[in-house]
């Protein structure tokens, strides 16, 4: 016991002597956090829209003040032809055009109806989507108040009550997504650094050759991560609390407990990655080209996963991100308990107990 | 000449032997680039939908049956009371709940106006937005065919005012994602790569010794930054040309303008990639810490590109940032010109700045490479 901890110490050590890596460590995840919570959104506002107005009378007019006026359009140019919307287009600014059929007030005077067309850029199919949308509930807000007089007959109407977000706040997505990949990645860059890197300078021999059994070497390895880890978690949900007003309507013990447990199957997952590469560039590479993009696309971070294909949705579970940013979603926006999320933990927690055997495994204790 | 020629054919040499990287490099790109390019979807469909109906007539029946049919709502589940709904929300088995109050038709035509309760689960708020629409489509659709079955002749019907809106998507009319993600993800990949791969490059020699075995060389500083740049250049060009070659064949994205332009614009970019990655690697002691910085800007670089999320929503001193981001450039770059068709003038501003930065992050590369210590 007391050669481990003499081990643990000399990594501790390891760690604190590089004070530059030690200030990228902490320091990188708050910048990213602080920068993505205020940055990234899915929400639209100030998309640059340019408006064909072949009528230019009072009802146009009146249309596309109330566009101008909402906070997600600004109107960008006028376009006098047709055929001068594809160089618009292609400049790449502006996002949509508005096309206002000729004699707007007077079809709808005469016909109780007139057109408007709606071209999007629809390169950005996202955006496109949205902002047909909301062109349209701006439209339909505007005949509402010219039917007014005229009672409707048989109305149904939803009463929609959005639960769990109910301002729609995209920082309710994205920063249990951010945190999400920082641990993942940091964790498992660290580990699979740390051991290859004693591989690579040799000194992986002389910790062979010492009475210290494998899985104390790994265990060693690790402890110093799993702390530093679980500070940088501490920060970020601090963060995410006090600047972006994240609720933790759930159990702050069980979001610690559950934190713990992803950050040890995250190192877990470095350590595999160790056993497997022979050189540190192999173990960054593995666990940068490897694990970056299948997080961030298959976690459910960005992209829902019900949408995607069902091959997609059945390798999705691999990724243990997926379980942890359910398991906290839920803890924090919905107040759910153990009782709810234990699918999930215990998930979890076979992967990390996968993770482990399989390095103790792999984890050669002789020299090639 | 000669000398870069050299240090070109060792780079080439170190790169091919090193058996457990070549996978990493040309296999592993492509197949997430396979993969992952279906993961990237906005759409939202397979919504799990569930109603509470406390009516039980031929009318409420009629409303479910739409929401059954429509090809966006799936696994409609019948919950006996709003607990058990509420409950399964939290279980993440419905997303949709919609609940029809007692006397639906009786009150509909006595008062022709009749509240419906709607909850969604609104965590990822974009998606519930999207959800919401479709909810209110088949509502109001319902309601429209409602007035001609159920109406009396005492009532007078008079026409309303209808503003018609027709959605035109350009450039994309079935609002395929792929043909957006596809050359982004590629992008993505082989930014990761040459920026990786560059970054741990100079700074390895540093760590196993032989950078001082170059040093006492009379190689020059630019000839031996510009023997490091090109082998990645190549490779990064060649996994370019061979992740379009699958986005044509596999994912059929079309490609509307010059493909010259896109190679041209790739080129220069690619240098600004591997200007950053070279710069890291002077800069940083140990590979440990050039990958710690390379990984830290790459994060940075990805999730602000406007790939997945737009730029123009971001607050304006994010959108000041993302101006120092090179993978922006390339993803309005090959959305213009692969999608669009636009042509040297149109791109002419983007093209101009890469090259600045090309310049600059090189220059800051050979700057910052000290031949003694």
């Amino acid at each position: 016991m007391k050669r481990f901890i003499g081990f643990i110490k000399k990594e501790f050590y390891h760690i604190f002597r590089d004070r530059r890596s030690l200030f990228i460590l902490f320091g990188m995840p708050i910048a990213q956090i602080l920068l993505f919570g205020f940055a990234i959104t899915n929400e639209i506002n100030n998309v640059d829209i340019a408006i064909l107005d072949h009528s230019k009378d009072a009802t146009t007019k009146e249309i596309i003040n109330r566009i101008a006026a909402s906070k997600y359009f600004s109107i960008k140019q006028m376009v006098t032809h047709e055929a001068n919307i594809a160089s618009v287009f292609q400049k790449g600014h502006v996002k949509a055009v508005l096309n206002f059929e000729k004699d707007f007030s007077k079809n709808l005077i005469k016909d109780h109806k007139a057109t408007v067309q709606i071209i999007a850029d629809a390169t950005d199919p996202n955006t496109a989507n949205t902002i047909s949308n909301y062109v349209n509930a701006i439209l339909q807000q505007y005949q509402k108040e010219l039917n007014k007089d005229i009672t409707i007959v048989y109305q149904i109407v939803p009463e929609t009550r959005m639960v769990y977000n109910p301002e729609l706040k995209s920082v309710y997505m994205f920063v249990p997504g951010v945190m999400t990949i920082i641990l993942m990645l940091v964790s498992a860059m660290m580990t699979s650094i740390s051991i290859t890197r004693e591989k690579e300078l040799g000194t992986m021999e002389i910790l062979l050759v010492s009475p210290l059994k494998p899985f104390q070497v790994i265990i060693g390895k690790v402890f110093p991560y799993i702390f530093l880890s679980i500070i940088n978690a501490v920060v970020i949900v601090m963060l995410s609390i006090f600047i972006f007003n994240m609720p933790v309507q759930g159990s702050l013990f069980l979001l610690a407990l559950e934190s713990v447990l992803f950050i040890i199957s995250a190192l877990a997952l470095g350590i595999l990655i160790s056993t497997i590469s022979a050189t540190q560039q192999t173990a960054m590479m593995i666990s940068l080209m490897g694990l970056m993009l299948p997080v961030i696309l298959l976690s459910g971070f960005i992209f829902p996963i019900s949408s995607m294909p069902l091959p997609l949705q059945v390798i999705s579970n691999i990724i243990p991100a997926k379980w942890f940013i359910i398991i906290i979603k839920g803890i924090m926006l919905k107040g759910v308990g153990l009782q709810f999320v234990w699918k999930e933990t215990l998930i979890l927690l076979g992967m990390t107990v996968f993770f482990i055997a399989l390095s103790v495994k792999k984890y050669k204790i002789r020299l090639e | 000449m000669k000398i870069i020629l050299y240090i070109i054919q060792k780079e080439f040499k170190q790169i091919f032997r090193n058996k457990g990287m070549l996978p990493i490099i040309f296999v592993l790109p492509l197949i997430q680039l396979i993969i992952l390019s279906n993961a990237a979807t906005f759409e939202v469909k397979n919504i799990k939908f569930g109603f509470i109906d406390n009516d039980r007539t031929s009318t409420s029946r009629a409303l479910v049956q739409k929401f059954n049919a429509s090809t966006y709502f799936d696994v409609s589940t019948d919950f006996p009371s709003e607990v058990l709904a509420s409950s399964a929300m939290l279980k993440r088995e419905v997303d949709v709940i919609l609940e029809i109050p007692h006397y639906l038709e009786r009150d509909l035509q006595k008062e022709k106006h009749i509240n419906l309760g709607v909850t969604i689960n609104a965590i990822d708020g974009a998606a519930a937005g999207v959800e919401n629409v479709y909810v209110t489509q088949i509502i109001q659709n319902f309601s429209k065919h409602l007035k001609v079955d159920l109406l009396q002749p005492s009532d007078k019907q008079v026409q309303p005012i209808n503003i018609e809106t027709i959605p035109l998507f350009w450039y994309n009319e079935t609002l395929n994602y792929k043909t957006f993600m596809v050359p982004g993800i590629l992008v993505l990949l082989v930014t990761m790569i040459t920026l990786f791969l560059s970054g741990m490059n100079i700074v390895r020699e540093k760590e196993i010794g032989t950078l001082e075995q170059i040093n006492v060389t009379p190689i020059k500083k630019n000839q031996f930054i510009i023997g490091k740049l090109f082998p990645f250049w190549v490779l990064g060009m060649t996994l370019l040309t061979i992740g379009l070659i699958i986005a044509k064949l596999i994912f059929d994205v079309p490609m509307v303008g010059s493909l010259l332009l896109m190679y041209l614009y790739t080129s220069i970019y690619i240098l600004v990639v591997l200007g950053i990655g070279l710069f890291i690697s002077n800069f940083t002691e140990t590979q440990q810490q050039a990958m710690f910085i390379a990984w830290f800007f790459i994060v940075i670089f990805i999730l602000m590109s406007g790939l997945f999320t737009p730029i123009e929503s971001m607050p304006k001193w994010a959108q000041v940032i993302t101006e120092f981001n090179p993978i922006k450039y390339f993803v309005e770059v090959m959305r213009m010109v692969m999608l669009k068709g636009s042509g040297f003038i149109d791109i002419f501003p983007q093209l101009i700045k890469t090259l600045l930065y090309a310049f600059i992050m090189n220059g800051l590369a050979v700057w910052s490479y000290k031949k003694t210590n």
